[in-house]
């Protein structure tokens, strides 16, 4: 299989439309062409002014099979893992399938490309198989039910008789596709590809320094741009001195911009300066002297912050879910227990800070961007340039780390006004330092949680409370359930009395999605506080999730209001956490200032146990291995998904270990990674990574694994010390509260 | 502005630029080789590594001055016959995910096996500490390293 990642300047992929799905037929070059729709996370099925079609499948009359991807690539390995379910349900030659990236793909995030697209795949693929089987068929005259197809051939069972794809894809384009909803799929039983360990094709281009990213498009004439942007959330733009900044060698031009109005800053303006390369426009920046004047939040601070998020642990709650008519904090119990978590806003830090590159020519505007949504960009381009959609194209070009925070807002329309106003091919570069303090950031907040048991350690009450900057808005009481309590909401230890409330708070920082955003502090706040009603149960922490969801597994659970969710399935969980003990030895006995630490979370149908050894020693904390046991439905690409795994359990580790975006005098005060520190080589402990297969369709799984890292060391650090911590990120002078 | 010579992947090039200038951008905008990648512009980050006199060094932090009349090799010219046997490791492992960093991660560690053939884990946790990857692919970084193990002589 090949990529063709780089911009397909030639080909406006994305624009083939159900209108023009028949020409487009014929403009293929004569190639059978099925399109089909992926429903992922971040899609809107039910929105029918869209294209119904957001992936296409050409198969040429060469046997040269193109996969169309409305989907962008950042790492997770999508370019490999959609192509071989393809290749697997069509009986393709994988080595003959080449993925397209669509322009202005759109939708990408939420764990959810290989979620969304395996049955849309799988249908679309049994598509071309039995219309091969059809066609060859008809030419040898015998019934369809005497064929099989295999490696891009159909074959006469009886006769032996061979017709490879390519010889039929004439006789193909004339038949009637079979219905997506009733064609006949696979028995996964006789899969030969999925599951498999196959190699990123866009690799070997990454390890040659080859594969270009958004900040290396480069363009005949093309210039480079900074902008100087607010450092106070909504603060105001006093004054700058242009002449310093044209006079710095290679600077071209000083001008305002205003702001992103979808963006924190949107009654201020910024400046731009435009340069012959990256390095002379920072420079002019620096030069601008530029005095900036602070807004409503000028008061705001991560103290302040903490205070307001303290204050909302007994405020009016805003939303709530229960199943109860009692207060869980009264009914009876033999022991009860309130503890209260802390998590910090957090920075995506993509290794490729933001950029953009637009081209406006003759009416067209050309964009290359590394997004997860190039649709919005396409859309907010069309818009502020008052052109049809039409005839704006966005290259999605391979993107340096997505996580969330590739969505577009305010990059893109600090570029469009600065291309409009020099009409010359321009590179929006935001360095780290813009990146830093101009994120969307991981919200900042709180749980309390109070819990009651009885003399056997069964739970009898559970309050939880939420208080967060709110992820995406603040509007709509259903969000609260959409975006803020996913993994506590639906946390799975069955408690007779349940209730989980939750309160907003404001802050002038803006906040965004993140990888695995709501389970990253949710879960941390579950699994670390089951873990303490464990050892106030006085029973081992294995054990006693073991018994709380076997509890579970006997009695269904009590209805929840306001929650249309699945809850897990407790034996599945079960599955899990024992195997997560066994492989990693449970209960053997551990050398002095070592701890070993267990958690256990289900999210997007995937299920996960974990645990974590860590040593403990001189003030200092060492991971020294994660076991982690993954169940997430059928596996695609071996090597795709244990990459998906690593890096999520490790990115969350980061964030339980380093990672806390602060502010102070209502501006953030991270700039770079000498004030923010990543997870680095020595960190990073020896994983061990182990796959059950139930067979169930795929689930999501860039996110999930994230969310358990932080419980399975933040419980190993208590077994190994007896100190609880319950602050992120973890430091071990905590103040035990 | 100022003429100078520089001897890049083994071909003498001549540049007018500002003699502060850090090379990072000299390679990138100037010369357009944007295997060399920019991440934080501090020396921190690690994505911008390149070999000067076979140093892995932050080109961020490097003046174009300093450079001059040194030999510079990229990622674009480390495997002068086909690919490097850390290049070649890197996809042996399947290491890279987003790939942003991994330019600077390979010029490490080819520095560190040019120095040492066979490194142990601490030598690795020492010499790739200023790489930073935030897909977190250290776990097969580490084994590409030992795997490329006395296969790299630069």
């Amino acid at each position: 299989m090949n990529t063709k990642l780089t911009p397909v300047l030639t080909k406006n992929s994305g624009a083939i439309s159900r209108r023009t799905f028949l020409a487009t037929s014929v403009a293929a070059g004569g190639a059978l062409v099925v399109g089909l729709t992926f429903h992922g996370r971040l899609h809107h099925p039910s929105d029918t002014s869209q294209d119904p079609f957001n992936a296409w499948i050409r198969i040429h009359p060469d046997g040269q099979t193109e996969l169309v991807l409305n989907k962008s690539e950042m790492g997770q390995g999508v370019f490999t893992a959609l192509p071989m379910i393809l290749a697997e349900e069509a009986e393709i030659d994988f080595s003959r399938i080449t993925v397209v990236q669509a322009d202005n793909a759109d939708g990408t995030g939420g764990s959810g490309s290989v979620w969304g697209s395996y049955q849309p795949l799988r249908q679309a693929g049994a598509q071309v198989r039995e219309t091969m089987i059809a066609a060859a068929a008809r030419r040898w005259r015998v019934p369809g039910a005497e064929c099989h197809a295999r490696n891009s051939q159909v074959i006469h069972t009886r006769s032996g008789g061979v017709l490879s794809y390519a010889s039929l894809v004439k006789d193909a384009r004339r038949l009637p596709l079979p219905d997506a909803n009733t064609v006949r799929l696979k028995d996964p039983k006789d899969f030969t590809l999925l599951g498999r360990f196959i190699p990123h094709l866009d690799i070997p281009d990454k390890v040659k320094g080859a594969a270009r990213f958004g900040l290396d498009v480069r363009l005949p004439g093309m210039v480079y741009a900074v902008v100087a942007q607010c450092p106070y959330f909504r603060g105001e733009l006093l004054r700058f001195d242009a002449a310093k900044a044209k006079a710095v060698p290679g600077v071209l031009e000083v001008f305002e911009i205003p702001t992103d109005p979808r963006s924190a800053n949107k009654n201020t303006r910024e400046v731009a300066v435009i340069a012959i390369n990256t390095w002379a426009a920072i420079q002019g920046r620096n030069a601008l002297a530029i005095e900036w004047k602070p807004g409503q939040y000028h008061d705001e601070s991560t103290e302040s912050l903490t205070a307001q998020l303290r204050a909302g642990l007994d405020a009016q709650e805003y939303w709530n879910s229960t199943n109860t008519t009692l207060n869980p904090d009264t009914v009876p119990a033999a022991k009860r227990i309130e503890s209260v978590y802390e998590f910090p806003f957090l920075a995506h830090v993509t290794m490729e800070p933001m950029n953009i590159t637009i081209r406006l020519e003759d009416g067209r505007c050309e964009i290359w961007s590394p997004t997860q949504a190039g649709e919005g960009t396409q859309e907010t381009a069309a818009k502020f340039l008052g052109i049809d959609k039409n005839n704006v194209t966005v290259h999605v070009t391979f993107m340096g780390g997505g996580f969330g925070r590739r969505f577009g807002v305010p990059f893109d329309h600090q570029a469009l006004q600065i291309a409009r106003r020099i009409q010359r091919p321009v590179q929006l570069v935001w360095t780290r330092e813009d990146d830093f303090t101009h994120d969307r950031y991981r919200p900042a907040g709180m749980h309390r949680l109070r819990a009651g048991i009885d003399r056997e350690g069964n739970l009898v009450s559970w309050t939880d409370r939420l208080v967060n900057t709110t992820i995406i808005g603040q509007g709509n009481p259903r969000q609260a359930q959409a975006f803020e309590l996913g993994g506590a909401l639906d946390q799975p230890y069955p408690a007779q009395h349940f209730r989980i409330s939750y309160v907003p708070v404001d802050s002038g920082a803006t906040r965004g999605a993140w990888r695995g955003v709501e389970i990253s502090f949710n879960v941390f706040t579950i699994e670390s506080f089951v873990d303490e009603l464990a050892h106030l149960a006085r029973q081992d922490p294995y054990l006693f999730r073991r018994r709380l969801l076997e509890n579970a597994a006997a009695h269904s659970a009590a209805l929840r209001s306001n929650f249309d969710g699945k809850l897990a399935d407790p034996t599945r969980m079960i599955d899990m956490l024992d195997r997560a003990a066994e492989k990693a030895g449970w209960g053997k006995p551990m050398g002095p200032n070592r701890g070993r630490g267990i958690s256990c979370f289900f999210s997007k149908t995937t299920y996960l146990a974990q645990v974590a050894e860590v040593t403990v020693k001189g003030g200092n904390l060492h991971v020294d291995r994660v076991v982690t046991v993954v169940d997430p439905g059928r596996v695609i690409n071996m090597n795709g998904i244990r990459a998906q795994i690593e890096g999520a359990v490790l990115m969350g580790l980061s964030a339980a270990l380093k990672e806390r975006i602060t502010v102070k005098n209502g501006m953030i005060q991270q700039q770079n990674f000498n004030s923010y520190d990543l997870l680095r080589m020595p960190d990073a402990p020896q994983l061990e990574t182990h796959l059950v297969e139930s067979g169930r369709p795929p689930g999501g799984i860039g996110e999930p694994p994230l969310a358990l890292i932080g419980p399975s060391v933040g419980n190993a650090i208590f077994a190994a010390t007896g100190k609880r911590l319950r602050k992120l990120p973890f430091q071990l002078d905590e103040a035990s509260s | 502005m100022a003429q100078l010579a520089l001897e890049i992947n083994g071909r003498q090039q001549t540049v007018d630029a500002n003699p502060e200038m850090p090379l990072l951008w000299v390679l990138r905008d100037l010369l357009n080789m944007t295997g060399t990648k920019y991440g934080c512009g501090i020396g921190l980050c690690g994505a911008c590594t390149v070999h000067i006199d076979s140093v892995a060094t932050r080109s961020c932090q490097t003046p174009l001055a300093t450079a001059a009349g040194k030999r510079i090799v990229t990622i674009e010219g480390l495997g002068a016959n086909g690919l490097h046997p850390v290049q070649e490791a890197w996809i042996a492992e399947q290491v890279p995910q987003c790939g942003y960093c991994q330019s600077g991660q390979i010029m490490s560690a080819a520095a560190l096996l040019a120095e040492k053939p066979h490194p142990s884990d601490s030598d690795i946790d020492e010499a790739m500490a200023g790489n930073l990857c935030r897909c977190a692919t250290y776990f097969r970084i580490r084994n590409a390293i030992h795997r490329a193990a006395g296969k790299a002589h630069s």
